[in-house]
């Protein structure tokens, strides 16, 4: 690439200017509700709104945590996402596996595997739901948690990336007298820490962000997540905007800041994951 | 750990996930099958011996059901406006992105990706306070430059609309991402051999970068198309599937019928019918896209 010429300049200037306008537009949403979540009450009926909070309060987030249970929703929403991480090693297991043995039966489980992806949520909600009644496990945090706690495509990732860990590493240990859970452990996943950081980032989203199961399987206010807790907030609040952008922000605040520490890992799966 | 024998090992390490796999996507098929042929509900919940076999009445009295039929006519509206726009949206952001060469294009890049992780409940709430007819920042703009303000979650149509726009506002960011991936995939000495030719920008899109994208878009169409086809979540927390089910798509019916209802069975031919759909629009796609070839 030599020097641009004006018209190339000219070009990526518009380019900038276009997407600075649509960036705008994507992200004001967010400026709105945080901005909106330090207004008090009162200044929400005001017209024109204002933009800019004209008396800034933390009365709402106060009223979150005194007034509502969002202390307890936050709660079940980390034992949420820390069972999630015990999921993920569960691919991460099944994908070293299939990648590094060869057993009677593999590559028809797999398919089997793959297979789940097609399926899609609405078929086996209902079921889930009746076979988790039959287990005794509505209005439990367990049966909030096992439905969604393993995923096929991760399962896919973590096999794809293991399959790259050459043979004679594992057979070194082996002959060092390791055993094989120790290999998965001291091998595997080290070398597959690109992989785990970006499952990691989507599991804890994933996790955070529960809200379906949670919905259909807790009955009782203690097993309510964050955003079942929101879900209700909004019926019964419906017209306290400060308490409801209050309690938005709180849900996705922390998001976008593990999302913008991260975005280098999350962009690069599309790499990995080798969409062309 | 002496359990791990190199002959048990792989099946212990496959185990815990298949297992689940088992009980909560392979297993609920089989069962959903079934019932949608019983007319179990919240008796038969209870008690399994009130389950009668019914035959194919659930299906052939869904395909009656005017609240099911609206629902198909609401998710076509939806696939119909919603899978081109996400397509044609996301791709331009990505060729502007991947156009750019400083670095104020990774910024970009991050606000327009943004919306995919946040969770939808957060997310309804904000667009439910933005499309407030009165309070809402949206009529306000539109007030502030003298234009009347618009009945956004109020009319069953203008409702669809307004429910595509947050959707296609969450749906760039994840679909540009596999865009820019494959942009960046194409190799430059293409792009070289064009400009030497004296091939200009627009040009270059049109005739290099488009073309090489066929799989990429393919692929996002067909994934868009089947999360159109089951778009569940911002009817359910934005309208509830009103006003007049206006906004009622197949996946929100099923979930009404099911967990409001308890008609597990009637809901449950409701499920198969999209599944029916989706694989039948899926395979369709496949075979337009080698009849191309």
């Amino acid at each position: 690439m030599g020097v641009m010429t004006t018209r190339q300049k000219a070009m990526q200037w518009l380019a900038g200017i276009l997407l600075a306008v649509g960036g705008f537009l994507m992200v004001l949403p967010f400026l709105w509700m945080i901005l909106s979540s330090f207004k008090p009450e009162t200044e929400f009926a005001r017209f024109p709104p204002t933009l800019w909070p004209e008396t800034f309060t933390l009365g709402n987030f106060v009223e979150l945590f005194g007034r509502m249970n969002f202390g307890v929703y936050l709660r079940n929403t980390l034992i949420i996402v820390f069972f999630s991480f015990i999921g993920m090693f569960f691919n991460a297991m099944a994908g070293f596996g299939f990648a590094k043995y060869r057993f009677r039966g593999r590559d028809p489980l797999f398919y089997l595997v793959l297979a789940t992806l097609m399926i899609p949520g609405q078929v086996t909600m209902i079921p889930v739901y009746l076979i988790l009644n039959k287990m005794g496990l509505t209005n439990t945090m367990t049966g909030i948690i096992l439905p969604s706690l393993v995923g096929a495509f991760a399962i896919f990732l973590f096999r794809q990336f293991m399959s790259t860990i050459p043979d004679e590493l594992l057979e070194a240990m082996r002959l060092d007298g390791a055993g094989e859970f120790r290999i998965f452990l001291q091998i595997a996943l080290p070398v597959s820490a690109s992989v785990l950081a970006v499952q990691g980032i989507l599991t804890f989203i994933a996790g955070w962000n529960s809200f379906i199961w949670p919905l259909i399987i807790a009955n009782d206010e203690n097993l309510y997540t964050l955003s079942v807790g929101l879900q209700l907030l909004k019926g019964q609040y419906g017209s306290n905007y400060g308490l409801q952008m209050a309690g938005s922000s709180f849900m996705v605040v922390p998001i976008l800041i593990v999302f913008l520490i991260f975005q280098r890992y999350i962009m690069d799966n599309y790499t990995i994951s080798g969409i062309k | 750990m002496k359990i791990f024998t190199p002959r048990s090992a792989p099946y212990l390490f496959i185990a815990p996930a298949l297992i689940l796999l088992f009980l909560f996507s392979l297993l609920p098929i089989v069962i959903a099958l079934v019932i949608s042929f019983t007319d179990m509900d919240l008796a038969g919940l209870t008690d399994y011996s009130n389950i009668r076999f019914v035959g194919f009445d659930n299906y052939a009295d869904i395909l009656r059901d005017a609240s099911f039929v609206k629902a198909i006519g609401n998710t076509l509206f939806y696939v119909v406006f919603g899978v081109p726009f996400v397509i044609l949206f996301s791709l331009s952001v990505a060729l502007l992105i991947n156009f750019g060469k400083s670095r104020v294009f990774d910024v970009f890049r991050a606000a327009f990706y943004m919306p995919s992780v946040t969770n939808v409940v957060a997310v309804a709430v904000v667009w439910s306070y933005l499309y407030n007819p009165s309070l809402g920042l949206f009529n306000t703009i539109l007030n502030a430059v003298g234009l009347p303000g618009v009945r956004w979650l109020q009319d069953p149509v203008i409702a669809k609309i307004s429910l595509i726009i947050l959707a296609l506002w969450r749906a760039i960011g994840l679909n540009m991402l596999i865009f820019l991936a494959a942009i960046k995939g194409i190799p430059k000495t293409y792009y070289e051999a064009a400009q030497l030719d004296g091939a200009g920008t627009w040009k270059q899109i049109r005739y290099i970068t488009v073309p090489l994208l066929k799989f990429a878009i393919f692929f996002v169409t067909v994934t868009t198309l089947i999360g159109w086809l089951q778009f569940f979540e911002e009817p359910f927390v934005m309208t509830d599937g009103g006003p007049l089910e206006g906004t009622m798509s197949v996946a929100l019916f099923v979930y009404k019928n099911g967990f409001q209802f308890s008609e597990f069975g009637y809901a449950a031919a409701g499920s198969f019918i999209l599944f029916f759909a989706i694989i039948v629009l899926t395979l369709l796609q496949f075979k337009l896209q080698r009849h191309e070839d």
